[in-house]
């Protein structure tokens, strides 16, 4: 019987780039090493994990039971408030929509609103509503203090589903809030599903734009923590109301405290 | 001028051209959004067949958006060539399909074509076009651009190498740069996104790119992709600028929320040749577009998106460029709800690009909102290489840390062209088999520590 030729034996895991060491200056997939023209399964698979948390993100509801039993302990009351879109497909396709309050919202807040307030919190899910569930509640934990210790007036805390940034406008006006300061998700990142922005708008009434507002973002442990978040969030929302004014206007401030 | 169908007892009326080319669209988020996309799928087929039956020569006599308003209307109807329109100057959109896809319309024909086509005219009879369609017609163009190589040759695919850093950090870009050249990216350009505008970081960035470039003799060209006045400043403090970038749309308001105007881009243009730094050409400006940007600055004047961005394009052409492509999926499921309508749009915006004679690449990607994922790049990735996609990005994994997105991989290139027998731009392929990254074939060579690259760093990592 003639002999086989001698086969090599495969090789089950592709050997790491030699510049692996290169991983050292940058969060970006490099080096990750190949077998034939494909990404070796373990940075596929890793790849494909993070998409789904960022997946899972974007699909996450407020934990209102969670939040409301929070959200006493800052001795504030709270409304529950929905956008116009009905479920996730509409808001992501009717970003018109999530900036409005439905109609049942609209009327429950004309006949529950009382009063002015300085500063109206809102707390809407956004693209992640997981950021809501895990951030809102230590960031206003240091927050609210800093306000009320200044003398501010706080409404009352709302949460908002379906919602994006631009709702507050319609709620801070129904509230006679002389400022809307809006904690929402974040669009997810591969790396940061779960990140939290804080906009506010000095004089919110429906219809401005995002020139209107100013924007404190990345707000996570391992971003921009909540002790430096509060800080800089008092800091300016003091200097809004301070000088009557948000957006170009305020952003040089702004600039200045983050140099 | 109204145009009409009837089907059965049922009489469609559009009012004018725009809204008939916006119910003949294929269903897209945006158009949705925007209030003109077709309300049945039946309103959909019967602006297409009353689409079918509309005069190309109605298109110069019916500006989409009134001429005395807008800069790009101008430019489409002052510089639209009778001579190369002649020839099919008598077919309706619908007889323009059928001759299309014959085979009477090869590559030499359709070439001398394109200065007598309007965008309007090619995104109208993009809607009547299947996706195979689509494919099979831009394949047969071949548009050639050069500055330090050749991009668009037949049997080509370049890739953009994209070595982005949250915070522009030298380090951090220069090591995604030497992964993505070691992987052999980067023929098309070696193209910064940076995170600030800042005319001293951009310079920075744009140094360490000309650094590189030069240290191991490259042949290709770098880019960081600011706004227009600020490469102008750049210019002029003698910062070493290969090419000249910018987000363009198809509307002049679109342009001006973009902070642009023609005469803008004219000036850049203009400054940008003056440096004389190509080497084998002179196409010097790069250009990024893609649908929904209109909308999203309000400025669609109830066009469709997809008329919109293919009006894009004649602002394009305009200027020559060595690269023009879509970031077809980075705008959002508000415009492009999932893979199919980004799939579709890839394909609509590399066929128009390619028929008004572009160097049409395609930012195959999705962001986290999108109802898409890998399996549909994929799938896009696969069709647009069979379409002759001029370059596509090159992003370490796939992922984009600066802008939070998911385009393609170093090695979702080295796949493409491994199944389609695609090679990189003849220099950049000559550069890669003598530093040993290639084997002469087109291939990668197995990895090795002893590589020229890896053995004499950039200085930026040291």
């Amino acid at each position: 019987m003639p002999d086989l030729p001698a086969q090599p034996s495969p090789t089950p895991t592709p050997a790491p780039d030699p510049w692996a060491g290169l991983q050292a200056f940058t969060a970006a997939r490099i080096a990750l090493g190949r077998s034939g023209t494909s990404v070796p399964l373990g940075a596929a698979l890793a790849f494909k994990l993070a998409h789904a948390h960022a997946r899972d993100a974007v699909y996450s509801q407020l934990n209102t039971s969670e939040l409301l039993a929070t959200i006493p302990s800052l001795q504030l009351p709270t409304l529950q408030v929905r956008s116009r879109a009905q479920n996730r497909q509409e808001y992501l396709q009717r970003p018109d929509w999530g900036r409005q309050l439905s109609e049942e919202s609209r009327a429950q807040l004309r006949e529950q609103a009382r009063g002015s307030c300085d500063v109206a919190i809102i707390l809407a899910d956004g693209l992640s509503a997981t950021a809501i569930n895990d951030h809102a509640g230590p960031l206003l934990g240091l927050l609210v203090p800093l306000l009320r210790q200044a003398g501010f007036q706080l409404g009352p805390i709302m949460l908002a589903e379906q919602a994006r940034v631009a709702i507050g406008d319609e709620i801070g006006q129904l509230l006679g809030a002389r400022l809307t300061l809006v904690l929402i998700g974040e669009r997810p990142g591969l790396s940061a599903p779960h990140s939290l922005g804080a906009y506010f708008t000095y004089g919110p009434r429906p219809g401005l734009t995002d020139e209107a507002r100013n924007c404190v973002s990345n707000i996570r442990p391992e971003g921009l923590p909540y002790p430096a978040a509060a800080t800089k969030l008092f800091y300016l929302v003091q200097e809004a109301l301070r000088r009557q004014l948000s957006g170009v206007g305020l952003k040089d401030q702004s600039d200045l405290l983050a140099a | 001028m109204p145009y009409r169908h009837v089907i059965r007892q049922r009489a469609y009326v559009f009012e004018d051209l725009k809204t008939l080319l916006a119910r003949a669209s294929p269903l897209r988020s945006g158009d949705v959004l925007a209030g003109v996309a077709a309300a049945t799928y039946e309103e959909r087929v019967a602006a297409q067949l009353a689409l079918a039956d509309v005069p190309l020569r109605n298109f110069l006599r019916e500006a989409l958006v009134p001429y005395e308003q807008d800069e790009v209307t101008r430019l489409i109807l002052d510089t639209h060539d009778a001579a190369a329109f002649a020839s099919i100057g008598h077919f309706t959109v619908g007889q323009l399909r059928d001759w299309l896809v014959s085979d009477a319309a090869d590559g030499p024909t359709l070439h001398a074509l394109a200065p007598g086509l309007t965008p309007e005219m090619v995104a109208a009879v993009s809607k009547l076009l299947r996706n195979q369609e689509l494919i099979a017609v831009a394949r047969r163009c071949e548009i050639i651009t050069r500055f330090r190589n050749t991009l668009g040759l037949r049997g080509h695919l370049a890739t953009r190498l994209q070595p982005n850093h949250p915070t522009d950090d030298l380090r951090g870009i220069a090591a995604s740069l030497v992964d993505g050249l070691l992987y052999g990216s980067g023929d098309a350009v070696i193209g910064i996104n940076p995170a600030t505008d800042n005319p001293q970081a951009v310079s920075q960035l744009l140094h360490m790119l000309d650094a590189v470039r030069e240290q191991y003799a490259i042949p290709t060209q770098s880019c960081v992709l600011c706004h227009v006045t600020t490469t102008l400043q750049l210019i002029a403090q003698q910062a070493p600028v290969d090419l000249t970038f910018q987000s363009i749309g198809g509307t002049e308001a679109t342009n001006t929320s973009f902070g642009i105007s023609l005469s803008l881009l004219q000036e850049a243009w203009e400054a940008t040749l003056a440096l004389n730094r190509g080497t084998l050409g002179d196409n010097v400006m790069y250009f990024e577009t893609g649908q929904g940007s209109a909308l999203s600055a309000n400025a669609h004047h109830g066009l469709d998106q997809q008329t919109c961005e293919a009006r894009a394009y004649a602002v394009a052409r305009r200027f020559r460029p060595l690269l023009v492509n879509s970031v077809v999926g980075f705008i959002g499921p508000e415009y492009l709800y999932d893979g199919k309508q980004i799939i579709r749009a890839a394909l609509e915006d590399h066929f128009c690009g390619k028929l008004l004679g572009l160097p049409m690449g395609m930012d195959v990607c999705y962001t986290n909102h999108a109802e898409a994922d890998q399996d549909d790049m994929d799938t896009l990735l696969t069709l647009l290489g069979v379409a002759g996609c001029t370059y596509i990005m090159g992003v370490p994994g796939a992922d984009d840390i600066m802008l939070g997105y998911q385009s393609t991989s170093f090695h979702d290139a080295l796949y493409l062209r491994r199944v389609l027998g695609l090679r990189t731009a003849p220099e950049f392929e000559a550069w890669l088999n003598q530093q040993g990254i290639f084997d002469g074939q087109g291939h990668l060579l197995p990895a090795s520590a002893t590589l020229q690259l890896l053995e004499k760093l950039p200085p930026a990592l040291h």
